[in-house]
């Protein structure tokens, strides 16, 4: 019974930097878990990570500007990656070209205009730092910032929640009824570079990524409707945080990896066990029902 | 009496190439109009542009006495992701959309209309299942509960039977018949003469321009057939800039 305690609560009980974290990783998963199903569902799982590196260059003017302050970096991040992707938006509107080829190219632009930002005026410390991000170093500020994010997200879904899912299933017929698809993929991708951003100082902009996609794809090998789809997502983000947080405290890894790693054990748990598609239920279920 | 859809010198254009090319006329309520041709005809461009989801290059489409958000629209079966997880039950519900929107709330009854609309499609008992494990005729059928909850006054359907199995599609054109009946009009892509003989009292023969317009029996005549086919076969790289009407 103490050996449990002295693992699993042990270091939250003594430390408040890891309650801290513990607590982040709650506000990041309640806002991945929705954002990754969407991501996942709309088939953009690849965009969301292009989104992740194009918030880099606004991440790294805050920087310059402000210091190593979330706020500052984080206001920066979100109009770098909100101009990418309304750019990256106007461009497969108004030209043949579609939507991710856009996105890479602008994407691609901004990352390296981040990374000179960063070389220039910074020292490799401080892009270490946005690239991989601290949880264990998160501040009041951060804190109420990453919660902030999460209950705007968990909000605006309510909100968008029937025009996104029509969107998905049928563009057309949405577009058709209502003459305004366009706004729910703008005010979508607004809340990827939202929580892209909160995301950052916890796990860095090469990893936020991870939290989203690992926990939403390992969800669609258990669930199969959207409401169960984000439950189980959100659920695995959380406990992936806080297992992670368990072994980076008792092993001494670093924290970030530490977490994403532990989600994308759930993944590869549920490619194996999963029963809806996963790879022992597809073996398995070569016995069929009676008619 | 003023068409419910005015099409008046209609151009639409791909690449400054026209897909419909000064098309005028108009389907007159309470119509039944099938509109046939061949491949690269132009019908689905038609039918976007009727329902709003593509402007006119030149010329003007105007629908008459209706919001053009009441049409009951059924797209393409190619545009709808199929994976989605969403439960056939939802899918008709989203045919309610002209009433709520994306914000208002569902009513017992539309729940029931709803309902109704399965079991006239003769999915009962399907509710609950995912769209996506349904078979092609089932899902058409889904959608057209979807068009049968919306209730509009102006149906548009493209390609609704292709495909579809013959016994799906006889039940599902049973129900057209009965909307036209009800005094709705319904204009529907279709691919089979034989169909359009049978069920479809006019006929719109599309080669981007329209080739003929009117009676069924009067449209679809051996020669406008050919001359359908040889005008969209022809489709002329170094066509010159168009200077009016044709």
């Amino acid at each position: 019974m103490s050996l449990l305690y002295h693992w699993l609560i042990g270091p939250f009980a003594d430390y408040s930097f890891m309650r801290r974290g513990l607590i982040a990783c709650l506000a990041l998963a309640l806002g991945s878990g929705p954002v990754g199903v969407f991501l996942v569902l709309r088939r953009m799982s690849l965009i969301g990570d292009t989104m992740a590196h194009s918030v880099l260059p606004g991440a790294a003017v805050g920087f310059m500007l402000a210091g190593l302050s979330l706020p500052a970096m984080g206001l920066g991040g979100f109009i770098a990656g909100v101009t990418v992707a309304l750019a990256s938006g106007l461009v497969s509107r108004l030209t043949p070209q579609k939507e991710d080829a856009s996105f890479a190219a602008f994407f691609m632009i901004s990352l390296a205009l981040g990374v000179l930002l960063v070389s220039l005026h910074g020292s490799t410390v401080d892009l270490m730092h946005v690239l991989f991000g601290t949880i264990l170093a998160v501040d009041d500020t951060s804190l109420i910032l990453m919660a902030s994010v999460a209950t705007t997200t968990l909000l605006v879904f309510a909100v968008i929640f029937r025009a996104l899912i029509a969107e998905c299933f049928d563009p057309a017929f949405l577009r058709a009824v209502s003459g305004k698809g366009g706004i729910t993929h703008t005010v979508f991708l607004m809340l990827v570079v939202l929580n892209m951003v909160s995301g950052f100082q916890a796990l860095g902009t090469l990893m936020a990524v991870g939290l989203m996609m690992l926990p939403a794809t390992a969800a669609r090998f258990w669930a199969r409707q959207v409401w169960s789809l984000i439950c189980l997502a959100t659920a695995v983000a959380l406990v992936s945080g806080y297992l992670g947080l368990v072994l980076s405290y008792r092993f001494n890894l670093p924290s970030g990896p530490a977490i994403v790693l532990t989600a994308g054990m759930f993944y590869l748990v549920s490619l194996f066990f999963g029963p809806r598609g996963g790879l022992l239920s597809t073996l398995a279920r070569r016995r069929h029902f009676r008619a | 009496m003023t068409p419910i859809v005015e099409l008046n010198d209609l151009t639409i254009t791909y690449e400054r190439h026209p897909a419909i090319h000064h098309l005028r006329g108009g389907f007159s309520k309470g119509s039944l109009t099938a509109v046939i041709g061949p491949n690269g005809a132009g019908k689905s461009t038609l039918i976007k542009a009727i329902v709003g989801l593509l402007a006119p290059s030149a010329g003007r489409l105007a629908i008459h006495g209706i919001s053009p958000r009441d049409i009951a629209y059924l797209p393409q079966m190619a545009v709808i992701d199929d994976s989605f997880p969403i439960s056939v039950f939802d899918v008709v519900l989203l045919g309610h959309w002209r009433r709520v929107g994306a914000f208002r709330a569902m009513t017992a009854q539309m729940c029931e209309t709803a309902q109704r609309a399965l079991w006239t499609v003769g999915l009962e008992g399907f509710d609950d299942r995912p769209f996506g494990s349904l078979s092609a005729g089932q899902r058409q059928r889904v959608l057209f509960a979807r068009v049968l909850v919306a209730d509009s006054p102006l149906i548009v359907l493209d390609e609704p039977f292709t495909a579809v199995d013959t016994r799906t599609t006889n039940d599902l054109l049973r129900l057209v018949a009965r909307w036209h009946g009800e005094g709705r009009t319904v204009i529907s892509v279709l691919h089979d003469f034989d169909q359009v003989r049978r069920h479809f009292p006019d006929t719109l023969l599309l080669a981007r321009e329209a080739i003929g317009w009117g009676p069924t029996a009067e449209v679809l005549t051996s020669e406008n057939l050919l001359k359908a086919r040889a005008m969209s076969e022809a489709w002329d790289i170094d066509a010159e800039i168009c200077r009016g009407a044709a």
